[in-house]
Order: structure tokens, then sequence, then C-alpha cells
């Protein structure tokens, strides 16, 4: 049932008496070690004593993603590094990448949380699980790895890609749990449908699904196409990777593993912290690992906390799904919009494939959006009218999830590209300067 | 009875009509009646071909979209006029047109038009009515 009752299933007391222990610690370890948090610190006029109680944290200055390039690739140790065993990096699509570097007592952390995520997923020693998340400097797949190594599970490397091959693994080997990002889920489910292989024929209970934003209809798709249940999972390069937070079966919420990572949201605009239950931006402090402490990271994703106990038996705080990223927001026309309401409005519609492209420019002084759709049998019709029918019904579900008005365009089958990673939702072409 | 059309999904890019042709000729199916409805972004390609089965195997193996369904075949005399007649059946009983193509068969004198409408029963029964004949598969096999 729980991987670690103790810790997952603590009441409040004890929990806030951890917490505080383990932040006066960790605040102590970063101001002592790392030359960046004194420095912010001393520029605070803040002393590590000076955190007496939980509330005192919210006295730390953030820390961002800006800084953590600044120190890369290893400035934030605090440790020496003869400590440090592993490293991971994000990808750096939009700068430098930013590098973690885990001491193994913090890759023991790692695999502590994903072993938790696990059993909430329901796995056991003896399970299989089919790792598609990619091994590499992305933390997806040996995070995963991690986990399963220390569940003491059967952990198949595979990776993401090869289709192909992930299809017979599934097969052949019965997997019981397939870990990777929703998007390539439904992909696999997808080339399942279309190799022919009948949902008998595979075994998986479980898929365990994050680094990118998903929405509920796009796991009710994997679901049906994999005939198994999902687990949306959540964690950022930055503080650890995957794991920080998962769902478990009761999919209300992922829970925080609030006694290794200290959560709180902040207006993303005044830095002002939020209640339970008010939508704004995650900020993270990790609790215990010591190579690449982390106080108050901005993880730009917006969310808001659930602070009540589980049906699952579980006290930690949960986490509503992410609904976007401060920072992935669009703003066309002046109108807020992100790229997980127009999945929405797209997945209403029926028939429609799940594989989608926004494709914004300004061609002259306004906005103008196109939302590629890829055509599937259902939507396709003999007559001009009907589809035009369905693109305006298209536009229309846009509109009243957004407000704006978009271009649809309907492009041939497996025209777009699949990733096997991270999606690539949106291309932005505007130009600011 | 009605003879059965594919339409397939083909996008405004550059080789796909082709792309679509070509995989109907390695299967060695043939086109007896084409035609192209088009936007700016993407076309329905409609067609009768010798063999609805292995056309939309071949076509859907190559990863395009295609749909199967009824349209009505008629000769029409291949005069001024000709079609005149014809449409003002369904004129007549307020049957809406779809969409219609034509061609003209090298072994008749008399030109065929394709039609889907709105309401294909009918259709039917308007022109069955007037004792039109109505082409069955049969009739353009050796077109």
């Amino acid at each position: 049932m729980f991987w670690n009752e103790k810790a997952e299933c603590m009441n409040k007391e004890e929990k806030e008496k951890i917490q505080l222990e383990r932040l006066q610690k960790t605040v102590k370890l970063a101001y002592e070690n790392v030359e960046f948090y004194k420095k912010r610190f001393d520029e605070a006029g803040l002393k590590p004593e000076d955190i007496k109680t939980l509330k005192d944290i919210e006295k730390i200055p953030f820390t961002t993603k800006s800084d953590l390039r600044e120190a890369y690739p290893l400035g934030l140790l605090a440790v020496p590094r003869e400590e440090i065993v592993e490293v991971h990096a994000s990808s750096g699509t939009t700068g430098k990448p930013t590098v973690t570097a885990y001491t193994q007592n913090d890759l023991d952390i790692w695999g502590e949380c994903i072993a938790r995520g696990l059993k909430m997923a329901g796995a056991e020693k003896d399970y299989i699980i089919q790792n598609a998340y990619g091994y590499g400097l992305f933390t997806g797949g040996f995070g995963i790895h991690h986990g399963g190594n220390k569940m003491g599970a059967i952990t198949i490397p595979i990776s993401a890609g090869n289709t192909k091959r992930q299809l017979d693994t599934m097969v052949d080997f019965q997997s019981d749990i397939l870990t990777c990002t929703p998007s390539y889920a439904m992909y696999l489910g997808e080339s399942r449908e279309k190799a022919g292989i009948p949902l008998e024929d595979i075994n998986l209970k479980a898929g365990i699904h994050g680094a990118e934003m998903w929405t509920d209809e796009m796991r009710k798709r994997i679901e049906a196409s994999l005939g198994m249940k999902t687990y949306n999972i959540y964690g950022l390069t930055e503080v650890m990777g995957p794991g920080v937070a998962q769902e478990c079966g009761e999919q209300n919420g992922m829970h925080i593993q609030d006694d290794l990572f200290y959560p709180e949201i902040i207006n993303s605009e005044t830095g002002e912290t939020l209640d339970y239950g008010e939508k704004g931006e995650l900020v993270l402090t990790s609790l215990t690992k010591t190579g690449m402490p982390i106080l108050r990271f901005r993880t730009k994703d917006l969310t808001s906390l659930i602070s009540e106990k589980c049906e699952c038996g579980r006290t930690t705080v949960r986490m509503t799904r992410i609904t976007g990223r401060s920072d992935d927001m669009l703003k066309i026309k002046g109108v807020m919009v992100f790229p997980s309401q127009i999945e929405k409005a797209l997945l209403k519609v029926s028939g429609i494939s799940p594989n989608y492209m926004i494709h914004v420019t300004r061609p002259d002084i306004l906005d103008e959006v196109e939302v590629k759709v890829e055509a599937t049998k259902e939507l396709f019709s003999d007559e001009m009218k009907e589809m035009e029918r369905v693109e305006k019904q298209i536009q229309a579900s846009i509109r009243s999830e957004t407000g704006i008005r978009v271009d649809v365009s309907i492009v041939e089958p497996e025209s777009l590209p699949r990733s096997e990673g991270k999606a690539v939702r949106v291309i932005d072409e505007r130009n600011f300067e | 009875m009605a003879v059965k059309q594919i339409s397939i999904f083909v996008e405004n890019k550059e080789g796909r009509i082709k792309k679509a042709i070509d995989t109907l000729a390695k299967e060695n199916i043939n086109i007896r009646a084409l035609s192209i409805a088009d936007t700016t972004k993407y076309g329905i390609l409609r067609l009768i071909v010798s063999d609805n089965e292995k056309a939309i195997e071949a076509l859907e193996k190559d990863g395009f979209i295609v749909k199967e369904n009824e349209v009505l075949l008629l000769t029409v005399p291949d005069r001024p006029n000709g079609l005149n007649s014809t449409l003002a059946v369904f004129d007549e009983k307020g049957i809406n047109l779809e969409y219609l193509y034509a061609f003209v068969s090298s072994k008749t004198d008399e030109a065929i038009v394709v039609m889907r409408l709105e309401n294909m029963e009918k259709a039917v029964e308007a022109l069955e009515a007037k004792n039109i004949k109505i082409l069955e598969t049969e009739d353009i096999k050796d077109l």
C-alpha cells in the first residue's frame, strides 16, 4: 500500500517539526558552503539562525533558473567535488542548460521518491517496469531507474524511441508498468492500434507519465489505448528530477514528498506567499539534499496546493494538475492563452487526433494563430460542407476555451512531428524586438 | 443501386496527389473517374476505381485517409442541355446536389455523371419514377 508509511502518513505536527529541522539544516549547509547563497543572505541581511519557524522561509530570497545558469556547470555545490557521483542537466533549449549534481545520498533520496510513486501505482518487487523515458542527461530515464532499483523491481532501461521494439517488449516481457512522457504514451497507444496488437496481448497495469503538461482528455485516451491506469508524475531537473510529486490511485492531485521537498505557492508577480487552494507559482525547497541544496526555487509551474488528507490515507500535501507555466503562457492579442487550454478544446471535439501544433505569427501588427490538427478517418468527409463544419466546430471549441479566434488547418495524418521526449506544441514566430 | 466512390484527404503540398495516384498504379488499380474539390489548404480527391477494397488497403497503408461512400452514376446525352433534364428531376423534388463530376467514355456516345445528393434515397426514387437508368458497378466495368 505504502512504500514509506511513516513518511507519507505523518500527522501535521510531526511533519512540521521534521520540515523545520531539515530546513534549518539545509539553510545552514547552503549558507556555509555555497557562495551564491551566502551572498544572497548577506544582501538580504539574513542569517541562518533567523529561520526559527517554517513561516520564516518567506524571508529567504528566491532562486531562479537564471541563477542556476550563471552557476553553470558546478557553481552551486555544497559538498566537495569528490562526493558527487552523478550529474543531470535540463535540455537548455532556452539558453545554457541547468545542471544538477547528486551525491550518493541525493540519489538515494531520488530513488526513495520514485519508489513511493511506483508503490502508489501498485508496483511490487516482481513487477516489470518498461522505462521509456530517455536515458541521458535528461532526468526522466535515470530517475525512474534509480527508483526501480530502490524498490527491487525489474527495470527495463529501454529508453525512449524505437516504437516497434517498445511494443514487442510490452508483449514479450508482459511489462506491468510503462514510464514515459504522456505524448509518447499516446503515440505508443496509437501505434499499438495501428500494428493490430490486441489489448489482451499486453499486460500493462499502470503508466507513470510526466515531464510535460497533459490534460484529462489525453489521460482518457492513453488509458483506453493501452488498457491501463495512468499516474501523473511531477518533478524538475533543477530540484531533482521526476518524483517530487506523483498521483496515487485516487488521481486527485499529486502527492508532494513534503518531508523531502517543501512546497509553497506564490503570486508570480508580487512574490507574495499564497494560501492553500489559491492558484499561483510553485516554489520548492529541498530539505535533505546535500550535493546541491536548493532554496525557494521558482518552478514557473502554475498549480495550487491541497492540504486535506487524501482518501488513500496519505497526509502529504497534494498539488493540482499543472495548468500552465508562467513562461509558456502565450499572450495572443493581449489574451493569456496556455497550450493546455487549446489541447483541452481540441480533445473535446470527437474524432480529433491528439497531435496538434500551435503556430503564432504576427504578419503585420496583429497576432495570428493557426492550429494544425491531423485528419482522422472519423473527421474526414467526402463533402466539403462537412469538412468546413468540423473546422468551425474546432474553432468554436477553442474560442470558448480561450476566448480567441484561431485559424484551423486540417493536415495529413502523421505529418506533425512526433516526439519521444517532450512534445513541441507551440511555434511562436512573432518578433518582439 | 449506387456505385461506391472513394475519397482521399490530400493536403495542399507538393506531390501529394501524385503519391496517391502512384499508390494506385502500383497495385494495378484503374481509375475510371476522378475529381478534386479543393480549398487553399487541402483537397478532397474523389475517385471511381476498378477495385475499391484493394485501393483502400493500399492507400491506408501509405498513410492516406480514405472514405468510401455511395454516389449515383447516370448517363446523360453528350449534347447541349443534356445534363439539365436530369437535374430538373431533382429540382422538382427539392433534392439538393452536394457535388457532381462527369467523364466521357470512349465506348459510348453518352457522358457519365457522378453525383452525390443530400438525400440519396429520395434521389433514387425520383429517378426511378422517371425511368432514368442508374448505372451499376457492372455497367462501368468495361469503360
